[in-house]
């Protein structure tokens, strides 16, 4: 086939731990398949390209990015205002491109609080003059520009316009794999794409539905971090009070954590219809609290919620893990000055 | 989508609303403001609710083609119907109606009239978006069966039986105890008019015990409710007796010859003995007593069988073979009639019961009154012989007290009242009452009071703080010590007596809470069931097809007991007749493509309406039992619960409104931006 035939690919990385890229490697031998379909356009983890080999495509010149990672700084924002130009489809690609992601958690607290942890006060750190980033510095050469570290981490789809979303942390290879291919065939043999806005590679309801362990009746009276039990092999870890995301975050994962015992993340973000995942999970969690009344212990029942909820460790970490950026509330409250110390 | 024809109605409810929001201007206002979101019409009137104010609706619906109504009225628990009828009557799918509370939110909360109107603009905007999206429901239709269920055969569920028995309806009367007649048959005399109180009793139980329409089923619970009004399945388990029902002729003999004798903890409060065979008493219906395998020797170790050598009957009607049998009915509607326990005084250490021989509870004291209890009548101290020369009864005992029960048991005046004029009567002793307030409402009640008062008898107000017999004084050697502050003097007084009663507080059934659940209805903090509206449905609750009636669902004496029996009877006759009954269509139902089947909602619905389905693995919803709480639907994390007229597009778009009226005024949705430039950077 004529090389320029083939449909253009690009794999771009903003704010993201490479996760992405590895899974998307991992998809095995089929690897070569892909290069057999595509011409790869831009991906920087494998191959050599700079933004100006972008800069230069014509606009729409891209058929398919996948752009991974949140919106941390001002670059991140740039390359993906050029990507959505230069690019036909663009897919928001894992989780921090579909709701923020782990980057998303420092949404708790302040720009300035998190330089002043990473460059201040990191135990690790050796900064005797308290140097801390700047954007401009006054180099021999003359002036040089870095980007600006935004306060608020953002989602790809809170930035640009975005055509698909494939969740996870990372997407699962096989589910990469099924979405490749079918948009070969969508630009080859122009078989249909699902409709815009729809987010592929993944199921519609939430892992429950994939997780073999036996679902029961719920009614939790402590919470358990994983080195406080050793989960039964059988049952919903939930119900043994174990913190799970499974029953408010999307399948295609196949059930991969929970099926080891370890409660699921939430990393594929909230299923069909639901749009804050954390909010879904608490006012379920809330629901099946233990409120036998009167307790054996003879605590009153306030006493008893507070104990069992003093047993949940980060709640805002663990219901928003994945998901701050696009949930209702997407950040903190700004602080009237840093809240750290 | 098409615009919608919106009228919006605002009622004065005389002064109530229009004292405090401005009536006129919010009408003017919802024509024009609301113009553009489809509301053709807006009309304010002295009393929508008024057969003139429903006029004006039916006509505008008709003329003005309205497809939707929103009327700001009174709070909807008192209204809905009368407006939903409204619209039905002039061909409008009631549900297509919806009720601002203008009353109860607005005008009752609110005293500026300017902000007050702002915030009933901001709820009409509401109304109106959230409107637009409703659905035209039909109501669910089910068939009534016609048996009815009534547990409990205390005075208020044998009158409940007896009410629809005598009308022609089939009767299931469930009783855990040997015999029906629950508290009343262990009482004297009956206060305020003192006729014996089995004598105005057994007639009606005789009349249960062979009554064509009831099946009496003593022994008895139940064990499982299945299903909603109309078709309730329900499992009886009807203990073994050990005594065959078609043998037995009560003779009585095997009671007597029962080598094993016990303290009668329920009947005779604690004063008298039985057997392990044994029925309550004399007269108790049925007949045919039961073997308490626990205390019988036979059944602990393996030889006796007195009662089976000595039975006359042939075939012997003794049955150690018996055993339990599982019943299954299906029962259109239930009465609950459970009763009560008596406040267990040991509770209060300090009033000496169980401690000091010569304190009693007052059943204790009606047994003692009772011509067929432990002294045939007499009045006497614990040894069995002596009379009290003088007697204090506490009012009030574990009742209006924080560190027992905060109310008032309703009944233990008269009953204490009851007690002093027996005591008087029956020993002449000298009689003190220790009361906090005299409570004596009802028909003749206060006369009676008036009566007693006559009688010599003393009253000291005043909560006891303590019975004790150690005397400190001359006079008090052998005596109990009532120490008590008498309020009327300020002073503290220590009155020594002989006997002592404590006038014990009504309390639910221990188990009120657990039947509760079985049945599917609520208690209310202290465990007594709760009614569906406490002035106006008193004895219906939440669950259609489940009534309340007696000390179940709350402290009353024995008249209010019957009333509500023959009330409860009356709302089952009522749906019986209708063969019947149109459900409430407004409930929720799991979507099952989005169900993961992750049962968070499993244990939630408090009218156990959530089943799950174990084959497809998702949460089921009987349409039937639903009552539309939406406890499911905010807790299934996948949103799979939807709850019709409260779906998330209609509370956002009800939010929505409410906003865009609350910010600014104009009556356009405000877009707020995800973060906002401050945020960002
Ligand atoms: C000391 C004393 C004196 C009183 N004197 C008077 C008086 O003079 N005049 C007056 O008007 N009132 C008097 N009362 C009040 C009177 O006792 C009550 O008003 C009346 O008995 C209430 O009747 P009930 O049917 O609601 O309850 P109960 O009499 O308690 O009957 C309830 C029945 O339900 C049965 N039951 C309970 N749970 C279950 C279950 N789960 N399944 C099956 N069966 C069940 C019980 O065994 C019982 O037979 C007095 C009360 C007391 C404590
Ligand atoms: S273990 Fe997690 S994923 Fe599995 S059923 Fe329980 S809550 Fe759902
Ligand atoms: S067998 Fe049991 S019930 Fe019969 S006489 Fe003996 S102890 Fe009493
Ligand atoms: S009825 Fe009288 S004795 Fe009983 S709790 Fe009320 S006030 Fe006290
Ligand atoms: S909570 Fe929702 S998803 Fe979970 S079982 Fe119930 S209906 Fe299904
Ligand atoms: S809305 Fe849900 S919880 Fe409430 S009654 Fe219906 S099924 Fe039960």
């Amino acid at each position: 086939m004529n090389q320029n035939s083939k449909p253009k690919l690009a794999m771009y990385w903003a704010s993201s731990c490479g996760g992405c890229e590895i899974s998307t490697l991992n998809i095995g031998e089929n690897i070569l398949a892909v290069d057999e379909l595509f011409e790869i356009a831009f991906f920087p983890c494998i191959a050599d390209f700079k933004v100006k080999d972008v800069e230069g495509y014509p606009d729409g010149y891209i058929d398919v990015c996948l752009f991974n990672g949140a919106i941390r700084n001002s670059d991140n924002q740039e390359m993906a205002e050029l990507l959505r130009r230069k690019s036909k489809v663009l897919v928001a690609f894992g989780a921090c491109a579909h709701q923020g992601s782990i980057p998303a958690l420092s949404n708790l607290t302040s720009r300035a609080a998190t330089l002043e942890t990473v460059y201040l006060d990191n135990p690790t750190l050796d900064n005797p003059q308290g140097i801390l980033p700047n954007t401009q510095y006054e180099a021999d050469e003359g002036l040089l520009e870095l980007p600006t570290f935004f306060n608020t981490v953002r989602s790809l789809g809170q930035v640009v316009p975005v055509d698909y979303t494939i969740p996870g942390c990372p997407p699962e290879p096989h589910q990469i794999w099924t979405v490749l291919q079918a948009v070969a065939a969508a630009l080859l043999q122009g078989a249909e794409l699902p409709p815009a806005g729809s987010i592929i590679g993944a199921g519609t309801v939430a892992v429950c539905k994939e997780c073999t362990r036996e679902k029961e009746e719920k009614q939790i009276g402590r919470y358990y971090r994983p080195f406080e039990i050793v989960p039964d092999p059988e049952r919903c870890l939930l119900s043994q009070g174990i913190i799970c995301m499974g029953a408010a975050t999307r399948s295609g994962c196949g059930a991969l954590c929970p099926q080891v015992g370890i409660g699921c993340r939430g990393c594929y973000g909230p299923p069909d219809g639901v749009d804050d995942q954390g909010a879904a999970m608490i006012s379920a969690l809330a629901s099946v609290m233990d409120t036998t009344y009167p307790t054996d212990n003879g605590n009153s029942l306030e006493q008893q919620i507070d104990t069992l909820i003093d047993t949940l460790a980060d709640p805002a970490g663990t219901f928003y893990r994945f998901s701050l950026a696009n949930a209702v509330l997407g950040r903190a409250r700004q602080p009237a000055s840093p809240v750290h110390k | 989508m098409k615009q919608e024809r919106i009228g919006v109605y605002v009622c004065h409810c005389g002064s109530n609303i229009a004292g405090t929001v401005d009536v006129g201007q919010l009408s003017s206002w919802a024509a024009d403001a609301l113009e553009k979101r489809g509301v053709v019409v807006a009309r304010d009137y002295k009393f929508m609710c008024s057969s003139l104010g429903q006029e004006l609706i039916k006509s505008d619906i008709v003329e003005l083609s309205l497809t939707r109504v929103v009327v700001a009225a009174c709070s909807p628990h008192l209204h809905e119907k009368t407006f939903r009828t409204a619209c039905q009557q002039a061909g409008l799918n009631p549900y297509l109606m919806e009720m601002v509370s203008l009353r109860e939110h607005v005008a009752w909360v609110h005293s500026d009239k300017a902000l007050a109107t702002q915030k009933a603009k901001a709820l009409i905007s509401g109304a109106v978006e959230r409107v637009a999206l409703h659905e035209p429901l039909d109501p669910i239709s089910v068939p009534i069966e016609a048996t009815t269920l009534v547990v409990g055969a205390g005075i208020s569920g044998i009158q409940a039986a007896l009410e629809i028995a005598d009308a022609g309806q089939k009767v299931v009367l469930v009783e855990r105890e040997p015999s029906i007649g629950g508290h009343m048959a262990q009482l004297d005399k009956t206060f305020p008019t003192l006729d014996c109180s089995a004598c105005i009793l057994t007639p009606k139980m005789v009349t249960v015990g062979s009554h064509p329409n009831i099946n009496l089923l003593t022994w008895s619970e139940v064990e499982a409710v299945d299903g909603f009004v109309g078709q309730f399945t329900v499992t009886i388990r009807k203990k073994a007796r050990y005594v065959r029902e078609d043998v037995c002729t009560g003779c009585g003999i095997c009671m007597e010859k029962c080598p094993s004798k016990l303290i009668d903890q329920v009947y005779e409060a604690g004063l008298g003995y039985r057997s392990a065979i044994y029925r309550p008493f004399p007269q108790a219906i049925p007949k045919y007593p039961v073997i308490d395998k626990a205390n019988c020797i036979y059944f602990q170790r393996g030889k006796c069988k007195a009662c089976q050598l000595f039975c006359p009957t042939t075939p012997n009607a003794i049955d150690f073979e018996q055993e339990d049998q599982i019943l299954q009915l299906t029962v259109g509607n239930i009465i609950l009639a459970t009763g009560y326990d008596l406040f267990d005084a040991r509770r209060i250490p300090q009033y000496g019961y169980g401690r000091l021989a010569n304190v009693f509870s007052s059943l204790e004291f009606e047994r003692l009154c009772n011509a067929a209890g432990p002294t045939e009548g007499k009045i006497l101290l614990r040894d069995g012989v002596s009379q009290p020369e003088s007697v204090g009864i506490i009012h009030c005992v574990g009742s209006r007290d924080r560190n027992y029960n905060n109310y008032c048991s309703a009944i233990c005046c008269m009953q204490s009242l009851k007690f002093a004029h027996l005591v008087k009567e029956r020993t002449g002793a000298k009689v003190t009452n220790f009361y906090i307030d005299i409570r004596t409402p009802y028909k003749d009640y206060d006369e009676f009071y008036q009566h007693v008062l006559q009688e010599k008898v003393e009253f000291v107000r005043g909560r006891v703080a303590e019975v004790t017999d150690a005397a400190r004084r001359p006079g008090e050697e052998g005596k109990l010590i009532i120490q008590v502050e008498d309020t009327f003097i300020g002073k503290q007084r220590r009155i020594p007596v002989d006997m002592v009663i404590l006038s014990a507080g009504i309390e639910p059934r221990h188990d009120s809470k657990e039947v509760s659940r079985k049945f599917g209805i609520s208690c209310n903090g202290s465990g007594f069931f709760t009614e569906l509206h406490p002035k106006l449905d008193p004895v219906a609750t939440m669950s259609k097809g489940i009534f309340i009636a007696g000390c179940a669902q709350g402290p009353k004496d024995i008249p209010a007991s019957v009333v509500q029996g023959a009330a409860a009877a009356a709302r089952v006759l009522g749906t019986i007749q209708q063969k019947s009954l149109d459900l409430e269509p407004v409930l929720a139902q799991v979507i099952d493509q989005k169900c993961s089947g992750c049962r968070i909602c499993s244990n939630l619905c408090p009218f156990n309406a959530i089943g799950f389905d174990l084959e497809r693995q998702i949460s089921t919803i009987n349409p039937a039992l639903c009552q539309g709480c939406g406890t499911c639907v905010s807790a299934c994390p996948s949103h799979a619960i939807s709850g019709t007229q409260f779906s998330t597009e209609q509370i956002l778009a009800q939010l929505h409104g409410l906003l865009a009226e609350s910010f600014n005024g104009n009556g356009a949705r405000t877009q707020s931006p995800a973060f906002s430039q401050a945020e960002l950077v």
